[in-house]
């Protein structure tokens, strides 16, 4: 009878039951930020940013387009909407801390998010895709135009020497920022995964009709999936003209960040959180290696020519085949 | 005695095509009422205007005493309204269990004081699931189950919602004459719990067999409605079945 009454207290408490996963992503992290600084190399530091940006941006993608099924190639908008805040920011209140900026280039693009999904989620399926591709180029056009940003020109934004805080190489302390929000970001989509909202995103992504007849807010829960979807991709990009130094419209809006943000997530599966984190980690992981050994153009292709094979021959991703396996 | 639903000069087109034209319709509480009329007739749109998938340009949909205008069809759902869908259309992704625990989830725990949890939800959905004789795979996929077995799941997961009126749309089209049996039971049994069934159906025999009064659409327009030995016999219903 006790435990009954346990179990009903903590199920009623969401928070609690997602704490020991959450410690348990701290604890890795900060143990990959540890042996980083052990091993004291910056290339390292850097490579680790991009591997840990594009975690946070395919599981971002993901619970949108895994979790609910409406796939958004727009990452781009957001991703640079996150970005240029950040230049904004950065010219207006130079010493403002990032940490605050990602805050603010997060709910930004979380609104816009919120916006796109009201003017858009009327559309179904390839409609919606089409109309989120346009957003990103309405978003770049606008950034190109904009002299403030430094228009097609670009930005440079200076990165400081040391790092605040934890001192050391200024990558570190992106790195270790980077850290952080994927923690943030892969806690809460194992959360949502898990609660009353995750089924909910189900029903929606199988069919919207019965979700609806079912009792499911199916407008509401797409608006929270597009507010979450863009507002996480906007804070990973938030760090990025720290990381770059030099952010202009091409490389803020690079093809890159949108094939891979989806790559990832199909390649690793779309079903769990940890799909996006396989994904990024192996395509990500053999990107940078191909960058510094074949050649830096190569790594789209990589991602292309593995997200075609997966979505021909597993479907399901990586997850799915063991999955498949285990029964 | 009030009505549960009231559905009065309602009307719905499609572009120049009139669909539903001045649809007059009253449910009791604990009633069976059979829909019939031939493909076409509008049977499946008033459905859908009902439980606010289509929207109707003219005329009022009451339910239990509030006026369900305006209202989107999950807001319906958790006011008592279920149906179940022509063609099964199950939540392909989720289990059997997890597909009648949407209903649940987002209906049921969305109504005052209705809230289940953890252990309390699994029960439940094994409940539904045994109702209609799938608690044994519970754990499958729909894509693992046969026709019939389809047609129980799109019932369980409507009653799952906790419904006062159950909408059951051409649940037995394609089965076998022993399933279309097993189907009438279920409903009738249904019934007998306390739930309001409007069954949609073009097999007489199961027509006949569950219904307390039917009704009858034919092209947009209600044509008669009273108990069934009279409305076989109508002369209007014969024509529009059979022709002169």
């Amino acid at each position: 009878m006790a435990s009954l009454a346990d179990k009903t207290a903590v199920a009623a408490v969401p928070g609690l039951r997602a704490l020991p996963f959450t410690l348990a992503l701290i604890a890795i992290a900060a143990a990959i930020f540890a042996l980083g600084r052990w091993y004291n190399n910056s290339y390292a530091f850097f490579m680790g940013y991009v591997v840990v940006q594009y975690i946070v941006l395919g599981t971002a993608w993901n619970i949108l387009g895994g979790y609910t099924g409406y796939v958004n190639f727009g990452v781009t908008a957001f991703f640079a909407l996150g970005a240029y805040s950040t230049v904004v920011l950065h010219k207006l209140i130079p010493a403002m801390p990032l940490p605050v900026m990602i805050l603010i280039g997060g709910t930004l693009a979380g609104l816009v998010g919120l916006g796109t999904g009201y003017l858009t989620l009327r559309l179904r399926g390839v409609f919606f895709s089409i109309a989120t591709l346009a957003l990103a180029v309405v978003v770049q056009t606008l950034i190109i135009n904009w002299d403030f940003v430094g228009g097609a020109r670009g930005a440079y934004v200076l990165r400081p020497r040391v790092a605040p805080l934890i001192g050391g190489d200024y990558v570190q302390y992106l790195f270790l920022l980077m850290l952080g929000m994927c923690v943030i970001v892969l806690a809460t989509a194992r959360a949502i995964e898990r609660s009353a909202l995750g089924y909910g995103f189900a029903a929606i992504r199988d069919d919207e009709a019965a979700a609806e007849a079912s009792g499911v807010p199916t407008l509401r829960l797409k608006l929270i999936a597009t507010t979450l979807s863009g507002g996480f991709m906007g804070m990973a990009g938030a760090p990025l003209p720290f990381y770059v130094t030099y952010l202009d419209p091409a490389s803020g809006f690079s093809l890159n960040y949108a094939v891979n943000a989806i790559a990832m997530p199909l390649i690793g599966g779309t079903g769990s959180w940890l799909g996006p984190v396989i994904g990024a980690v192996l395509v990500g992981g053999l990107q940078e290696y191909l960058r510094v050994t074949i050649s830096s153009a190569v790594n789209v292709l990589v991602a292309g020519v593995l997200m075609v094979a997966f979505v021909i021959l597993a479907p399901q991703g990586i997850i799915g085949l063991f999955q498949k396996r285990k029964r | 005695m009030t009505a549960l639903l009231q559905v009065s000069g309602l009307s719905k087109r499609f572009g120049g095509f009139v669909a539903l034209d001045g649809i007059d319709l009253e449910v009791q509480p604990g009633e069976r009422l059979g829909l019939i009329g031939p493909n076409g007739s509008g049977k499946s749109t008033l459905v859908n205007c009902i439980c606010g998938t289509l929207h109707n340009e003219t005329g009022s949909v009451r339910f239990a005493d509030e006026a369900l205008d305006g209202l989107t069809a999950h807001q319906r759902t958790r006011r008592g309204l279920a149906r179940s869908f022509q063609l099964p259309r199950p939540f392909a992704s989720l289990s059997l269990a997890e597909n009648v625990r949407i209903p649940i989830l987002y209906s049921v725990n969305a109504r005052a004081g209705g809230h289940l949890h953890g252990a309390a939800i699994d029960e439940r959905c094994l409940e539904l699931l045994g109702l209609f004789g799938l608690a044994g795979k519970a754990r499958q996929m729909p894509r693992d189950l046969t026709q019939i077995e389809m047609r129980k799941l799109e019932l369980a997961r409507a009653m799952a919602a906790g419904p006062k009126l159950l909408i059951s749309d051409e649940a037995m089209a394609g089965l076998s004459h022993a399933e279309v049996d097993e189907i009438i039971a279920l409903l009738i049994r249904l019934n007998e719990q306390g739930v309001t069934v409007i069954m949609i159906e073009h097999i007489m025999r199961a027509v006949m067999e569950f219904s307390q009064r039917l009704a009858v659409l034919v092209a947009g327009k209600k044509i008669a409605d009273g108990p069934p030995k009279d409305i076989v016999r109508d002369p209007e219903v014969v024509k529009a079945y059979l022709g002169e």
